[in-house]
């Protein structure tokens, strides 16, 4: 079997967020880069769980964005997985990124795509809906459990107050989130194995982006909190209906 | 026009699909366009009702097999309708469902598209929509290069508007491609408020010692029949289930209400509350971080405060 697991860099989750250029552009100053969390505990670990059954089982990675994408790239290899494709552009865009990992997906016989549920910087859950209409193939999101018998692939995924079970037949794109699998941390061996593994650099297909970011912005500090004496909770619930309207 | 697509389970329209309609509706005002509302499959609701939420027109591909989910038939039937009614603006609820077909119709539409979005479009340069970025700690600009737009809207974030409509319901038929997806269960729990679509919400993290502790959180929620959450370290120790873990690992949401009861307020745990409307803080640490987010806050005994609180709520709840 052969599977394709998106990556993506994004800021470590204690980061700074601030904003620099008139607030166009992303202060990257003293920002450390991490592999998004959901590609790197619950999307890689499980395909490598699914390697580790089946050790013909192939899995490629694949980064969109420029050289300094490549520490992270370094790191899901460590971790797992036999080769890793980095397509040479930096962009917003999740359509333009879609189109970038498509024209890879297309090149090779990929029986399952993964990606994270979503990146946690931009949070736009984007790719994996749009590889699924630019290759036309099926496509199951925020799955939490996976297992691949033949060609059929059995999903649990979160619906709305509880769980629903799919069957799909391969090959299909899936998005994963908690529950999927266990992170890892990457041992010597394979920060050894890793430094050596293939590191493919790709151009850009030529494609348009359909958005542009023009403005960050922060949201407004609260203006202080109203602390309220632990023996006055009906204070409290009072406040809560009258004044916050929330009850 | 400005199409809102409806998203429904076990023949119920849900209630992130209603601020949709009305956040649809809003648009339409500004595009001085129609709003009409797109249902793939059947539902109990009257949807005629649906103009009180600002659709005058709901399309309904009556079809009991598209009641069962399948994002690639989904999006293309949302596609080719989008193409055949000449929708200018397609709104989705960022959802569940919302999430898994929103950006492939933007894709079969050549859209741009913005999804967690929190703002009405700006219209005075082009067509810009604001989103929330980083787990909610800031939000983004987004400008939509494209004719066509695709918009899925944060749940909690526009609220329901009334309007004196009645829509009329108007039968199409397409043709419906082979399912890709089959569904072979669906395990709901019963009686619980999903987490996403919860007004209220009580949430309890490691203060609370052991799962053994829960009881007085339970009791809260119920009494205010809010909907219960949790820190990631509980979800990690099994003292709760995985779905109950809000923050920037885990769910994202946006209530009315939080109370966090004995959780400190790690950077990670606010990304995923942050934007809720009102939050109550009950720590025993005065210096807990979380107080520097909270609107109210509770310097206490968690044990001691939290059936007072429950108390306070059941008298309130007693005399209304
Ligand atoms: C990459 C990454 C991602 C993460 N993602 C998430 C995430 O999505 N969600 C998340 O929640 N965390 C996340 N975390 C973990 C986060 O950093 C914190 O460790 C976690 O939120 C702490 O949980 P807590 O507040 O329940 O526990 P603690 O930090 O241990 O806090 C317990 C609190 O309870 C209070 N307390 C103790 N006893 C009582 C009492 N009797 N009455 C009242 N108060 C009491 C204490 O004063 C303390 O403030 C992430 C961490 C990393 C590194």
């Amino acid at each position: 079997m052969n599977i394709l697991v998106c990556i993506s860099k994004t800021p470590d989750t204690t980061a700074k967020i601030a904003f620099t250029e008139g607030n166009t552009k992303f202060d990257e100053n003293g920002v450390q880069w991490i592999i998004n969390p959901y590609d790197e505990w619950y999307s890689l670990v499980r395909a490598i769980e699914i390697k580790e059954k089946d050790p013909t089982t192939n899995i490629h990675l694949i980064t969109v964005g420029g050289p300094e994408a490549e520490p992270i790239i370094r790191k899901a290899l460590a971790l797992g997985g036999d080769e890793a494709i980095r397509v040479n552009i930096n962009s917003n865009d999740s359509y333009v990124i879609a189109q970038q990992i498509a024209a890879i997906a297309k090149q090779g016989a990929y029986d399952l795509i993964m990606t994270g549920k979503e990146t946690i910087d931009y949070n736009s859950a984007c790719i994996g809906s749009m590889l699924s209409a630019i290759l036309d193939l099926p496509y199951v999101s925020l799955a939490n459990h996976l297992e691949v018998n033949g060609n059929t692939a059995t999903i649990q995924r979160e619906i709305e107050g509880g769980e629903e079970t799919n069957e799909v037949i391969l090959p299909m794109i899936i998005s994963c989130q908690k529950g999927m699998a266990e992170q890892r941390i990457p041992n010597m061996r394979g920060i050894m194995a890793a430094r050596t593994k293939p590191l493919k650099v790709v151009e850009p297909v030529a494609t348009n982006a359909h958005t542009s970011i023009k403005e960050f912005s922060l949201p407004p500090a609260k203006t202080g909190v109203k602390l309220i004496a632990p023996d006055q909770m009906e204070e409290l619930v009072k406040l809560l209906k009258e004044e916050a309207k929330v009850i | 026009m400005v199409l809102i697509y409806i998203d429904h389970s076990e023949k119920e329209i849900k209630k992130s699909s209603h601020e949709a309609i009305s956040y649809g509706a809003a648009i339409a005002k500004q595009l001085s366009c129609s709003a009409e509302a797109l249902l793939l499959g059947t539902v109990n609701d009257d949807l005629t009702a649906l103009g009180k939420l600002g659709a005058s027109k709901v399309h309904q591909l009556n079809n009991e097999s598209l009641n069962n989910f399948d994002a690639k038939v989904h999006a293309s039937l949302i596609a080719t309708a989008a193409k055949n009614l000449n929708a200018e603006v397609i709104v989705f609820a960022h959802n569940i469902n919302g999430k898994a077909i929103a950006p492939a119709v933007a894709v079969k539409l050549d859209a741009g598209i913005v999804t967690g979005a929190c703002s009405l479009p700006d219209l005075q340069n082009g067509f810009e929509v604001t989103k929330t970025v980083f787990s909610g700690k800031a939000f983004a600009n987004i400008k939509i290069e494209t004719p066509k737009k695709v918009i899925a809207i944060n749940q909690n974030s526009f609220g329901i508007q009334n309007h004196e409509l009645s829509a009329t319901v108007v039968e199409m038929s397409l043709p419906i491609p082979p399912a890709s997806v089959k569904v072979t269960n669906v395990n709901k729990i019963i009686g619980e408020i999903p987490l996403t679509e919860a007004n209220l919400v009580v949430s309890g993290g490691r203060g609370l010692k052991g799962p053994e502790n829960w009881g007085i959180l339970l009791d809260l929620a119920k009494a205010l029949g809010a909907a219960t959450a949790c820190s990631r370290p509980v979800s990690d120790s099994d003292w709760r289930p995985h779905h109950e873990h809000v923050g920037q690992t885990g769910i994202q949401i946006a209530p009315n209400l939080y109370i966090a009861i004995g959780i400190s307020g790690a950077i990670q745990h606010l990304a995923g509350v942050n934007r809720s409307k009102t939050i109550v803080v009950i720590n025993k640490d005065p210096e807990a971080p979380f107080f520097k987010a909270a609107d109210y806050g509770v310097v206490g005994d968690a044990f001691e405060v939290v059936p007072a609180l429950t108390a306070a709520i059941s008298k309130m709840k007693h005399n209304e």
